[in-house]
């Protein structure tokens, strides 16, 4: 029982990461129909940004917020500069920019900062919590914590704040938005900043985990696209929830099936994709959209 | 209508003539190259006539290669069958296995059609592993090149050259002929308005799987080409980047056109090649770079941009026409 | 009165094809003034070059000040509302939530609560339906969401697109009785129909258009006697 509870904990620390590259997924599909395949590099990216600013003497939580207001200029930036000159583009030309863009940030962070493994700080104790026959470890816990911060934050702004109100009408119906004097390119690039702050977060507490280094979010990003898919790309909520369960999911079965060793592991997330497709497409939460022909 | 079609022909002719000349002139790695671009030009076809004739995203089209490739490579150097009979089988395999995956694939749709094939591409390595007891695990399977028949003065490179050309022309001619026709119409009214396309009385579901089918066949014939031409097959060869990549050279060439298939094939080839050269310290960034800048000049491929350019170079022609037109008169609707 | 819009040789294109050949009208202020036509005339595209949604070529007006070059968010910012064909409502945001964002184009924001108060005055149904998702109230329903929207921006001119189409004659006939009501507010009202009868009820000038032409305009009692008209458009 008390390795159930440690393990479910663990569990939805990773899932919190997942969650929130799950939701800077969702968030953009939302509003345009595109998966941004780069996601995951730009956090990487956002990552190591924070790695070089630690580095060079900067506090940890001073560098990590600096890093998310880096990131989200930056999402802005890219949205504004690379992927508005295709925004009318077929869809999968679009995605082919963000192909591009997914290369270009491996490929430009391996020659900044090189491939050599870095390690990360954690700004959490080392010292696990326990609880009597049970030990958490702080980092998990701390991640749940800043995870689900972010994830409120987030929650209020969109469902109180007027400029969150006008960002989700531009994503769901951008032609009325325009009517009502909504710029929407300028909405869509606030989209991207705030996909590139969750998915900073998400690199940010992962990368003491597993290492810095160029391919940190590969993996990761599979595990967002299988809670995406669990949770619903329609749907913001689903997909979150998707991450912690995704997350608990490749825990558990990593401890108590036994040939699953951690090889295998990633073959979970891909079986779990090809189940949800193959009994309900659009996720737990997801909604078909159903168009006038 | 003869006289449009006569240059066509023409000039399509001109570049086989010059495409045979090649391998004489050319350096036996060239040849290797070249044969490679038309191995990609008949994947990327049959991704073509998924994706872009018929709307269906396929991330995962890899995984078919690897089956052709596996197939013919396993014939070879089991049971010791002569490549060209692989090449055949490997198509005929494929296209029950993509009819076969075409069926579940009818409920889905865009997004996570494309999330399903990803996944398969992902996992293909993994498969290809696991079954070690045929495909010769991680070590994969070695094989050798063969001579040129009938004792004619051809390197294993230039035969092979011309294997890979002539099955380009011969695929290429049957698939002209399949997406000009009514079938290809059919297919482009499915992609377009498929519940239109249902209620003219197309069968939708069969179509789309037939597609499949054949698009799989296509890939397949590619894979089946390149276990000889590379004269060895490893599972880590098929992984998802290779999925990818058919994909980036169907968008770059133009996705519904048999034509883009060269060209994107060329891009897959050549281009990391130039961007190596560029910089040797961040060659996929140049890469990126490359695929990005394409994608702004031609959104809609470099097919798509050849298209436009023709029109644009047509139009002053059509406004004149339209200028003269007369004016109809409106007629009151009830 | 002063010009409100003036429209001169008005082209509109989607893609190549041309729709509107030169259209030209203008509208003062405070009217009531309704554009008649088939379908396919190119009434919705009028609306739509004023707003902005379609490229074009010639001179449009708004109190004097041209808006070829502007942006749809900017013209909104003018004080044009427009509440389109099909509605147009954000069917998963709430009704009051769609009414907030017809305030976003405006000016000076100030307090939103007496425009709920005015809106809910016209559309009592709209408030007791507060929190309700859009998408979940009916067609008339809609479309009194839709034109209370407009008015939260406080429009000087309201670009209205077949308020009638779908809906039973006796909430058209509502509907229209309450834009009566707003134009003598001092809203402007520029409307697009189809229901032709309805229309010339309402407003006091009507332009007729036929493939992307002005054909006939004047006042609207005028043109209701007017034979042609009668028989082409109102059947009798």
């Amino acid at each position: 029982m008390d390795i159930l509870i440690q393990q479910v904990v663990s569990g939805l620390a990773t899932g919190g990461i997942y969650a929130s590259l799950a939701l800077a997924l969702v968030m953009i599909y939302q509003a345009t129909d595109v998966v941004n395949f780069a996601q995951g590099e730009l956090a990487m990216f956002a990552t190591y940004i924070c790695w070089s600013l630690i580095n060079g003497g900067m506090p940890y939580w001073a560098a990590f917020l600096s890093t998310l207001a880096i990131a989200f200029v930056g999402g802005i930036v890219i949205e504004r500069v690379v992927i508005r000159p295709v925004e009318n583009a077929p869809i999968l030309s679009i995605v082919m920019v963000t192909l591009g863009l997914l290369v270009i940030c491996n490929s430009v962070a391996g020659w900044i900062w090189t491939y050599v493994q870095k390690p990360f700080p954690s700004p959490f104790p080392a010292n696990p919590f326990r609880a009597g026959n049970i030990v958490l470890g702080a980092h998990d816990l701390g991640q749940i914590e800043v995870t689900l911060l972010v994830l409120l934050c987030i929650y209020l702004f969109f469902r109180f704040t007027p400029l969150g109100l006008a960002m989700r009408a531009a994503a769901h119906n951008p032609v009325s938005s325009r009517l009502v004097g909504i710029r929407v390119g300028w909405m869509l690039a606030l989209g991207w900043g705030l996909a590139a702050v969750f998915g900073a977060v998400a690199g940010m507490m992962v990368a003491p985990v597993l290492t810095l280094e160029p391919n940190l979010m590969g993996g990761v990003q599979i595990y967002a696209f299988a809670a995406a898919t669990l949770g619903g790309f329609t749907s913001p909520g689903g997909a979150v929830l998707g991450g912690f369960i995704v997350g608990v999911v490749e825990n558990l079965v990593g401890t108590y099936v036994s040939f699953i060793g951690t090889e295998l592991k990633f073959t979970v997330a891909l079986a779990m994709i090809i189940v949800v497709l193959l009994v309900k497409p659009t996720g737990l939460f997801g909604s078909t959209v159903v168009k006038r022909v | 209508m003869s006289a449009s079609r006569l240059p066509r022909i023409v000039g399509l002719l001109a570049l086989l003539l010059v495409g045979c000349a090649l391998p004489f002139v050319l350096s036996n790695f060239r040849l290797f190259q070249f044969s490679q671009v038309y191995i990609y030009a008949i994947a990327i076809l049959g991704l073509n006539m998924l994706t872009g004739y018929n709307g269906q995203f396929s991330l995962g089209h890899g995984a078919f290669y690897a089956v052709g490739a596996y197939v013919s490579a396993i014939m070879m150097d089991r049971w010791n069958i002569p490549y060209g009979w692989t090449i055949p089988v490997a198509g005929v395999l494929c296209l029950i296995v993509g009819f076969l995956f075409g069926l579940p694939a009818l409920r889905l749709e865009g997004l996570y059609l494309a999330l399903a094939t990803f996944s398969l591409a992902l996992a293909v390595p993994q498969i290809l592993k696991y079954f070690e007891h045929w495909t010769g695990g991680s070590q994969g399977i070695v094989l050798s090149k063969p001579n040129a028949p009938f004792g004619l003065r051809l390197n294993p490179d230039q035969w092979l050259y011309f294997v890979t050309l002539g099955v380009l022309v011969l695929l290429f001619w049957l698939g002209a002929n399949l997406l000009k026709g009514r079938i290809g119409r059919a297919i482009v009214a499915i992609r377009d308005n498929h519940i239109a396309a249902e209620a003219m009385g197309i069968n939708t579901a069969l179509y789309k799987s037939l597609v499949f089918g054949v698009s799989a066949a296509y890939t397949g014939v590619a894979g089946a080409l390149s276990a000889s031409v590379i004269a060895y097959v490893a599972p880590d060869s098929f992984n998802v980047f290779l999925s990818v990549t058919l994909l980036i050279g169907s968008v770059i060439g133009g996705l519904a056109s048999i034509s883009g298939a060269v060209f994107g094939a060329l891009f897959i080839q050549f281009v990391p090649n130039w961007a190596q050269d560029i910089s040797k310290a961040a060659p996929w960034a140049i890469f990126g770079v490359f695929l990005i800048g394409f994608m702004y000049l031609m959104p809609f491929g470099i097919a798509g941009g050849i298209r436009l350019l023709w029109i644009r170079a047509t139009r002053s022609r059509v406004q004149q026409e339209g200028r003269n037109a007369v004016p109809t008169q409106a007629h009151t609707t009830t | 009165m002063s010009a409100l819009l003036e429209v001169q040789g008005l082209e509109a294109f989607y893609g190549r094809t041309k729709a509107l050949h030169g259209v030209s009208f203008s509208m003062l202020k405070g009217g009531i003034t309704t554009i008649l036509g088939a379908n396919g005339a190119g009434k919705t595209t009028t609306l739509r070059a004023i707003s902005r949604m379609v490229k074009t070529t010639g001179a449009i007006r708004f109190e004097g000040e041209p808006l070829e070059r502007k942006a749809t968010e900017d013209v909104v910012q003018l004080g044009i509302a427009h509440a389109p064909e099909g509605r147009g409502t954000f069917v998963h945001l709430t009704v009051e939530e769609n009414l907030r964002l017809g305030a976003w184009g405006r000016r000076e924001r100030g307090n939103l609560q007496d425009d709920f108060e005015r809106v809910f005055g016209y559309f009592p149904v709209l408030r007791e339906r507060r929190r309700q998702a859009a998408g979940t109230l009916s067609g008339g329903e809609q479309q009194m969401l839709s034109v209370a929207r407009a008015l939260m921006l406080r429009p000087r001119l309201l670009l209205l697109d077949e308020p009638s189409l779908g809906l039973a004659p006796l909430v058209v006939r509502e509907i229209f009785r309450i834009l009566r009501t707003i134009n003598q507010t001092g809203v402007s009202v520029l409307l697009v129909e189809q229901n032709a009868a309805l229309a010339l009820d309402l407003a006091d000038h009507v332009f007729l258009l036929e493939t992307g032409r002005v054909v006939m305009e004047g006042p609207s009692d005028v043109l209701r006697r007017d034979d042609a008209i009668r028989r082409a458009y109102l059947g009798y």
